[in-house]
């Protein structure tokens, strides 16, 4: 590595660092800058310019009157971290063995030199991150992919993007509702039969790959009862065995937090109360007991969303479903670097929206977290 | 372990954890099943002259019997050999992944624990920006640093896991070591002149190691399961676990079922699986036991 690329990585470490001790009136305007110019460039690609503008300057606006602190800090992380995310993954892919030219056919110096500048893929990674950076800014566009000749990153991801989102949020929910149904249900009777079938159901999704759960269940389910098709993708009967396998492994691990997070709270003072003040025991575990119970599970929405994406790797390669995932997997082992770092673009967003989103739910959940700054 | 000789004597923590853990009959036997498990890898194919790699042509896919006990694959090769052999490294690359991880993890937790302020801000933002980016996503891009010819080896395998699987260890220590520095021994070592190095080393780290161990132990099988990933996607090991696995999940078809390609490896990755999760739980709740 040049002494460039590693003062680099510093100043982005220190430009995420240093976000962190803005004053919080200073997170208020910044975090909403950064909102609005994030909101303006996805709208971009939908709205145009003109569109994008309003839809970035309407969020910054609520932003800046409404949005609570902890929303603001994370938004004014954020574009550093994507800009250190780019730099990074650059830099891994420049340094790694083999360029996006290197093929069977032998192309002569000029040849590879008129590539290099036609795809804006120069021999220095800093060189290229800037190219990357200020196309991405100026014109809105993940650049051109070096393998699918013609065809420009944006418009080969955006068929697939609804496709794994579909696919991500499906499990996810799938994920959270089975988990919870389990767990709260296992921790209401601690060992008692459904408990042990809940704790070891868990046990297993958790020790075997998702993939092979996923197998499993096209045996049973596409070869043997033929109810529902092998792969591929359509409609919503395709759509249900990947959710399904993606989920397994999320489920037991929030059954397993939501059967803690339920015995823990049943264990409490105000249930008591609220059972010797003679509300009925389903009104004692709706009412009272459910909040306590799926805190924990909230918090670990977060990680699972993005280790949901992480398995969607696998399970759009297992099911043939035409996602992100395996545009990633391919642009990584072709060095499609526009690709990478499109798919890379994409996905952190997503994870880093979820969190969001999840971070919003626990300040509604938990009072506590809402008020400090 | 006799208390009793002593009962003056406060139990020191670790004998109060040892207690707890030999009374956890689910993570003892989940101990045991391991033991017996990494032996019967480590051991059993030299013991028996299994051979996992020579091929009979006369012999594809055969089904369980005498002589071949879990039956051939495609190529009439021994799948008991190949189970077992493929049981060793991944058992190797779960626990060296491991290893990496927890001297990254540590490492980094101790000094930006025990530093604090701003050292510690820039080092866990780092952390939590890590946190943000899909892991299988920057596992995939290390493992790309490695030639073409390095494929299917180890190495490559397990500095990538083990780069990307520190930071939960790093969180947990640095948590730790922030109250630990404010403890009275360390203001002790402090003002005998011991320099920062030494503090840590000799004072700060001996104090995490229970829960190291526990997030070690927990670490084991995501980094093997994450291995059975990259084999899948076809960037693994060339004979482990999770490459049998993939394999058999790709001769998947309706007209012919080889059942046992796919039944024994599952079979070993889940019961290791599944026993290092008991063994973690069981230590965690024996070192640790309100933590949850």
């Amino acid at each position: 590595m040049s002494a460039v690329e590693v003062g680099a990585i510093a100043a982005g470490v220190g430009m995420l660092a240093g976000v962190a001790w803005l004053p919080p009136k200073a997170t208020r305007v910044i975090g909403s800058i950064f909102g609005g110019a994030l909101v303006f460039g996805v709208a971009r690609g939908g709205l145009g310019v003109t569109g994008g503008v309003v839809a970035g300057a309407l969020l910054a606006v609520l932003l800046a009157r409404f949005g609570p602190n902890t929303v603001l800090r994370r938004v004014t992380f954020l574009l550093p971290s994507l800009l250190l995310l780019v730099f990074v993954t650059t830099l891994l892919m420049y340094h790694a063995p083999g360029s996006p030219f290197a093929g069977e056919k032998v192309a002569t110096p000029q040849v590879e030199a008129a590539l290099r500048a036609h795809f804006g893929i120069p021999k220095s990674a800093v060189e290229f991150f800037w190219i990357y950076v200020r196309r991405l800014v100026v014109d809105g566009s993940l650049g051109p992919s070096v393998k699918v000749q013609g065809r420009m990153v944006e418009t080969l991801l955006r068929p697939a993007l609804p496709v794994s989102i579909a696919l991500g949020l499906l499990s996810l929910v799938l994920a959270a509702a089975f988990g919870l149904a389990l767990g709260i249900r296992a921790g209401l009777k601690p060992n008692s039969a459904a408990d042990y079938v809940a704790t070891g159901l868990s046990a297993i999704g958790l020790s075997l790959p998702s993939f092979v759960i996923g197998a499993i269940l096209i045996v049973i389910f596409s070869l043997k009862l033929g109810w529902l098709p092998v792969a591929g993708w359509g409609d919503l009967r395709h759509l249900v065995l990947p959710a399904v396998t993606l989920a397994l492994p999320y489920a037991a691990y929030i059954a397993r937090l939501a059967r803690g997070g339920t015995i823990e709270v049943m264990s409490q003072d105000f249930i008591r109360t609220a059972r010797a003040k003679g509300v009925p025991e389903a009104a004692v575990v709706l009412r009272h007991a459910l909040k306590g119970a799926i805190l924990p599970v909230v918090s670990y929405l977060g990680p699972a969303a993005a280790g949901i994406m992480t398995g969607s790797f696998v399970v759009e390669t297992l099911f043939g479903i035409p996602g992100m995932g395996q545009w990633f997997v391919r642009g990584a082992i072709n060095r499609d670097y526009s690709m990478v770092l499109g798919t890379a673009l994409v996905y952190a967003s997503l994870v880093t929206a979820f969190n969001l989103v999840v971070d919003l739910a626990y300040a509604w959940l938990d009072p506590r977290v809402r008020s400090d700054a | 372990m006799t208390t009793s000789t002593a009962p003056a004597r406060a139990e020191s923590p670790r004998a109060r954890a040892w207690r707890r853990l030999r009374k956890n009959h689910l993570a003892g036997s989940g101990l045991v099943l391991v033991a017996g498990m990494a032996l019967a890898c480590f051991l059993l194919p030299s013991l028996l002259h299994l051979d996992p790699t020579t091929t009979h042509p006369a012999l594809r896919h055969q089904a369980p019997s005498a002589a071949h006990w879990f039956g051939t694959d495609g190529l009439g090769r021994d799948y008991a050999a190949r189970v077992l052999t493929g049981g060793q490294t991944s058992l190797l690359v779960g626990l060296v992944a491991t290893l990496t991880c927890v001297v990254i993890g540590v490492f980094y937790g101790a000094v930006a624990g025990y530093y604090g302020g701003r050292v510690d801000e820039v080092m866990m933002r780092f952390v939590d920006f890590m946190y943000g980016v899909p892991y299988m996503f920057l596992v995939i891009l290390i493992m790309l640093m490695f030639s073409e010819s390095a494929r299917g080896d180890p190495v490559p395998v397990f500095v990538a896991l083990g780069l990307v699987e520190w930071l939960t260890m790093a969180r947990v220590v640095r948590g730790q070591v922030l109250t630990l520095r404010e403890r009275e021994f360390v203001l002790a070592a402090r003002l005998l002149g011991a320099s920062d190095a030494r503090v840590i080393a000799r004072h700060i780290v001996p104090n995490v190691l229970g829960i190291v161990t526990v997030y070690a132990t927990l670490t084991v099988p995501t980094v093997i399961i994450l291995e059975s990933f990259l084999s899948f996607l076809g960037l693994g090991l060339k004979l482990s676990w999770g490459q049998l696995v993939s394999e058999a999940v790709g001769v998947v078809n309706p007209v012919a079922v080889y059942w046992w390609l796919l039944a024994f490896p599952s079979f070993f990755l889940a019961v290791t699986l599944l026993c290092l999760n008991y063994v973690g739980d069981g230590l965690r709740d024996a070192v640790d036991p309100k933590g949850r």
